[in-house]
């Protein structure tokens, strides 16, 4: 896992290793991270997902050593 | 350097030019975002910018690569700076060159847009009395998380 600016703020932490059951998928690591750090369900609305440095919906299935990243929105420019 | 650039040193827009120099262009278009002082009524005193790096050269790759093939212009370059700015700094620097003035100029604000959009970097503003990350208003999801 990696977290970036107000998701950083709010799990705490940059980055962090997850096991999941095989067949999971965006949605089931995100249950178990916003059990981990509570303060992230606040924005699970607003964020998007990365999975190896691509935009995925929250059905992509993750396959073990898949780094997932939280995406909040962004203001670059 | 390649075309697509993170850095925290400050930006050189010469060399962001240089990298779509070549001759088939009758318009090189170098576009500077500098950081302002003052968003809505809140005056700013300095801005903080993070980036996901290497997802946000993998963006800017893609969206450059569809924008060369919707316009036709020949190359397209962005340096984005991350780490404390002051006011006036340059934030980001975008180079365009095409045969074509039209095209190159639709390019450019293309390119911004859809940075704004999908490129993970991040932007924090810090005012007086507090900092908020910025969700920009190009993107409808508007502010992300309370800042602590």
């Amino acid at each position: 896992m990696r977290y970036f600016a107000a998701a950083r703020e709010a799990a705490g932490m940059t980055s962090e290793q997850v096991e999941l059951e095989d067949g999971g998928t965006v949605a089931s690591l995100l249950r178990e991270l916003t059990t981990r750090h509570p303060a992230l369900a606040d924005a699970t609305r607003t964020l998007r997902f990365a999975v190896d440095e691509d935009f995925v919906d929250t059905e992509a299935l993750l396959r073990d050593g898949a780094e997932v990243a939280l995406i909040p929105p962004v203001g670059g420019g | 350097m390649g075309a697509f650039a993170i850095q925290s040193e400050p930006i050189d827009a010469e060399v962001v030019r240089r990298a779509v120099l070549g001759p088939d262009n009758g318009a090189v278009i170098v576009f500077h975002g500098t950081v302002r002082n003052k968003t809505a009524d809140r005056r700013v005193t300095r801005l903080e910018y993070e980036a996901y790096e290497p997802m946000a050269i993998k963006q800017m790759e893609r969206i450059a690569a569809e924008l060369e093939a919707e316009h036709g212009v020949s190359a397209i370059a962005c340096t984005h700076r991350i780490g404390e700015l002051a006011i006036g700094e340059d934030a980001m620097v975008v180079a365009v060159s095409s045969p074509h003035r039209a095209a190159g100029l639709a390019t450019v604000a293309d390119f911004i847009a859809r940075l704004k959009r999908d490129v993970p970097i991040w932007k924090k503003e810090h005012f007086e009395g507090g900092a908020v990350w910025i969700g920009t208003p190009e993107n409808p999801q508007g502010e992300g998380l309370p800042v602590s």
